[in-house]
């Protein structure tokens, strides 16, 4: 068994900032363990520009700003293995991977970050009715064709879902010469960020149909149309609102999901509405010394938090594996209420608290010109006015060590308040 | 001439294919599609049924009773996971309970071993997901499961594997008699037999009508089921029944052989033998016909959703014998539920007819009754595992994370006599794309993989049979295909049988493995 301080199971933009920064704090070993040909991740397909704003403060493609990062894993000299696959992850940190180099290996870790990420939603977990034919795609199966092999997977396009991938999957093929004929999204409001459905829907006069979705897929071989229905406020199709749209391609941007089977191996707690870790303010699971970051915690919509929030776990890592972690002390538990659907962290130790805790959520439908207001207790300690807030958007708060010390009650809440 | 052509390649088909393949004859195995098992085979309960559902004196409960023990062998010398999981039938009420009771005394008639009528505590002990109404069940402990997919996949192995020449993508188009014998056609190409065995399930009716008077006729009788993730496949540890009906056995929740939760299938008659589709009303039916058997089903994690069209013949009964009318033109048609149970006992049962009117067959020496062993990454251990890699890097590759299928393992699935050549047809065999991701992450790496092996481009790989091109083929991008320089495909269509494997990949006994 070979032993490091730090493994990082994942080499995306989590895994990358997480072992950068790890790295940066010095003094441990740390190993970066990724299941595919390169690092990067998903980043490497994602062609586009629109990366590092918050960070770099300039517009980065996806490989672009993972390259930032591996130079940087390079200058540090961290080590990392490409093409392994782990297969175990136990409560005590014992990793169990595969790679055809190595064959079956064990690593024994003192502290492990979870970076793996998150699949798809497919058609068969909407359960929607039909034929099997080929071309159904999920729209980041569909942008690893198109970008990474070079290939098309349709002309005729419809799009179910308006996530960001598929909304970036509309703009990229129409401009390979495909036919994207509309984007149907089954809630009242679109699930991507603003920017994509202005940048890849409206500057090619893509119709977005909201409240819509494929109630039936045609063909037998190959797709050859699919059935539109407008759903009520349940979501439940419409009868007699089923419109046939003839095509060849069927895309899916329909959500994702954190993929936690290794953390469910090694018996970490997940939280029902993430379905993620619930973590603490450290991104510290209910497995000490594992800690999580990135898409694997909770999805988020641009890369620029994922490093942050890697970082944050990278840096605690380090702080685990040098005994600087405090385990007493006062704690919090931050709740989602009215209008939120969930925060994370969970668990806030205050003795672990710098200077501030950042607070991440989503709201549950859109609200225009409301505010996020923050309770300790029944006590209004923040309140954060917006012009809107949107599901698809994910909304941070930084809190003050100040006003989290002051407390009196050991609940934090967020709540969405309609301005009158 | 050929001795015996068997028309259809499905479980029926390729069983019969494996009983005839011990004995020193020229056998055919026709097939419309491009891979065996790809109508009810591929589309149903996957259930060994004891056999107490059907009446007394039928061929149904003669072949269900005969088939289900046969399993043992069968799982062991084919390499095909199977497990006797029991089932149990659930009474709700005491009409329902009377039922149970008919239901056993039908199975004692039958001669189905080891059933036992339980009260409802029991149930609920030995099944604590059902509903508390449960009055009582009949456990029957020799109801099995299997993955029927493999199985038929099998059984066509080991059958080429012992001479059997398996034709793919051969769609009969017409019968014509010969002095002693039959001329099948199949489009331009035609071969001659002296006997005929129509597996061809839901077209039986029409490949009879080739040849003979109409004497019985088939209809699609569609079924809908949905499969949930791993996360609940002990949700039912044993197979749940609710009390038949005049549709059959009724909607079932049971587990897979891989550790899926299963629910379905409803019954639907249709005209349109193409109708593999689900349905909203479908879905919505098997829905709540699970709910009344099972309380919180995790409708959540449903990962997909298919529909499977059964034979049903007219007459009710399997149709089991030579024609009246056209002489060694055996019909082995109708074969619905409990067809994949009865398969094994049916193909003897042919081979007798056959022995009967052929005057005696003569067995062969060098009958080889075991398939060469699939390997299975996730179920060896560790150090088995390390030492695989060792000897066959492929191995360690990874390819479908949710069902841990390595490059090892696929390879070896399209290498072999009757080797995949689609996603479907990988995916049958070895399971990458099964998961909770559908395929999301491995199929781009499988097709790689799949035109790499069949030497063609990416764009020649399908999902299944015929069309089903996975990504655009024709120069929809004449600009970028002559820049990368694609070629298309040799022929794909090619016959599979021992005389012209690809590569030349004569194969005696198995074909060339990987890392073996």
């Amino acid at each position: 068994m070979i032993s490091y301080d730090i493994v990082v199971i994942g080499g995306g933009p989590a895994g990358l900032a997480a072992a950068v920064e790890a790295g940066k704090c010095g003094g441990v070993s740390v190993l970066v363990i990724e299941r595919d040909r390169e690092l990067g991740g998903i980043l490497q397909q994602c062609i586009h520009n629109g990366f590092g704003l918050h960070i770099f403060k300039e517009e980065l493609t996806g490989p672009e700003y993972a390259e930032r990062f591996i130079k940087e894993l390079n200058e540090l000299n961290i080590e990392y293995k490409l093409n392994t696959m782990v297969i175990d992850i136990t409560s005590d940190k014992v990793i169990t991977a595969v790679n055809p180099k190595d064959g079956l290996i064990k690593i024994k870790a003192k502290a492990v970050v979870l970076a793996m990420g998150c699949r798809e939603r497919t058609r068969g977990a909407l359960n929607i009715p039909g034929m099997r034919p080929a071309g159904i795609f999920t729209a980041g199966t569909s942008q690893r064709f198109v970008n990474m092999e070079g290939y098309m997977v349709g002309k005729n396009i419809v799009i179910l879902g308006s996530g960001d991938v598929g909304l970036i999957m509309a703009r990229r093929l129409t401009l390979e010469g495909a036919k994207v004929q509309l984007v149907a999204e089954v809630l009242p409001y679109p699930g991507g960020l603003t920017r994509n459905i202005v940048q890849c829907l409206e500057d090619y006069d893509i119709p977005l149909l909201l409240s819509h979705t494929v109630v039936e897929i045609c063909g037998k071989e190959r797709v050859e149309g699919v059935v539109i229905a407008k759903v009520d406020e349940n979501r439940k199709p419409v009868l007699g609102t089923e419109k046939y749209y003839p095509c060849d391609t069927l895309l899916l941007s329909v959500g994702l999901i954190p993929e936690n089977e290794l953390s469910q191996k090694a018996g970490i707690m997940l939280d029902p509405v993430t379905g993620g870790a619930v973590v603490n303010e450290s991104m510290e699971t209910s497995i000490e010394g594992i800690f999580a970051c990135g898409n694997v915690l909770h999805v988020h919509d641009l890369v620029d938090y994922v490093t942050e929030e890697s970082k944050n776990a990278g840096r605690n890592a380090v702080k685990y594996v040098k005994s600087e972690i405090s385990r007493g002390g006062p704690k919090m538990i931050a709740k989602a209420k009215k209008g939120v659907r969930y925060i994370v962290p969970q668990v806030i130790r205050l003795d672990n608290i710098d200077k501030a805790a950042v607070l991440s959520m989503r709201v549950d439908n859109i609200y225009k010109d409301s505010k996020l207001v923050v309770k300790i207790g029944d006590k209004t300690i923040k309140e954060i006015k917006k012009r809107y807030l949107r599901p698809g958007e994910m909304e941070r708060i930084t809190i003050n060590k100040g006003a989290l010390s002051e407390a009196s009650d050991s609940v934090i809440s967020v709540e969405v308040s309609e301005v009158v | 001439m050929t001795d015996i052509a068997i028309i259809g390649a499905g479980v029926v088909g390729c069983s019969i294919a494996r009983e005839l393949s011990k004995y020193d004859l020229k056998t055919v195995l026709i097939e419309k599609e491009s891979d065996v098992g790809e109508g009810a085979s591929k589309a149903n309960s996957a259930i060994i049924h004891a056999g107490y559902d059907a009446k007394p004196g039928t061929l149904k409960a003669k072949f269900n009773v005969l088939g289900n023990p046969m399993y043992d062998a069968i799982s062991s010398e084919l390499d095909v996971i199977f497990k006797r999981v029991g089932s149990l039938v659930i009474a709700l009420d005491d009409d329902e309970m009377q039922t149970l009771h008919k239901l056993y005394y039908q199975g004692i008639a039958n001669g189905v071993p080891d059933m036992e009528i339980i009260g409802g505590k029991k149930v609920l002990k030995m099944e604590p997901n059902l509903s508390k109404d449960i009055k009582g069940a009949l456990y029957a402990p020799t109801a099995g499961i299997i993955c029927p997919m493999e199985l038929t996949v099998a059984l066509a192995e080991n059958a080429v594997d012992n001479g059997v020449e398996l034709m793919p993508d051969s769609k009969v188009t017409d019968i014509k008699r010969l002095d002693s014998g039959y001329r099948i056609f199949m489009g331009e190409k035609y071969v001659d037999t002296k006997y005929v065995i129509n597996c061809a399930g839901l077209y039986s009716d029409e490949i009879n009508n080739m040849v003979a008077p109409p004497q019985f006729k088939i209809i699609p009788r569609r079924g809908q089921y949905n499969i949930f993730d791993k996360n609940y496949g002990d949700f039912v540890k044993t197979v749940i029944f609710p009390c038949p009906s005049k549709l059959g056995k009724g909607i079932l929740v049971s587990p897979t052989i891989h550790g899926n939760l299963l629910i379905g299938p409803d019954a639907e008659d249709l005209e349109d033998k193409n109708a593999t589709n689900t349905t909203l009303n479908g879905l919505n039916t098997i829905r709540h016909g699970a709910d009344r058997s099972a309380a919180n089903i995790p409708y959540k994690n449903i990962i997909t959703n298919f529909a499977g069209l059964r034979p049903k013949p007219d007459t009710d009964d399997f149709v089991i014998g030579e024609s009246k009318f056209a002489k060694g033109f055996i019909n082995v048609a109708g074969i619905e539920s409990p067809g994949l149970t009865s398969a094994p006992a049916i193909a003897v049962y042919v081979v007798g007819i056959l022995k009967d009117i052929n005057g005696g067959l003569i067995e062969k020496e060098d009958y080889i009754p075991r398939r060469r062993k699939r390997i299975r990454f996730e179920e060896l251990d560790d150090s088995e595992k390390d030492a695989l890699i060792k000897k066959d890097p492929r191995f360690a590759k990874v390819i479908c994370r949710c069902e841990t299928v390595t490059e090892g393992e696929i390879i070896d699935v399209i290498r072999r006599n009757v080797g995949a050549r689609t996603l479907d047809g990988v995916k049958k065999r070895a399971r990458p794309g099964s998961g909770r991701c559908q395929g999301g992450f491995c199929s781009p790496r499988v097709i790689e993989i799949l035109a790499r092996e069949l030497k063609c481009d990416i764009s020649d790989i399908k999902k299944g049979n015929h069309n089903s091109y996975v990504l655009i083929k024709e120069d929809a991008f004449p600009v970028r295909a002559a820049a990368l320089g694609r070629e298309q495909c040799p022929d794909q269509v090619k016959s599979r049988g021992s005389s012209n494997m690809e590569d030349g990949n004569t194969q005696s006994g198995s074909a060339k493995g990987v890392g073996l």
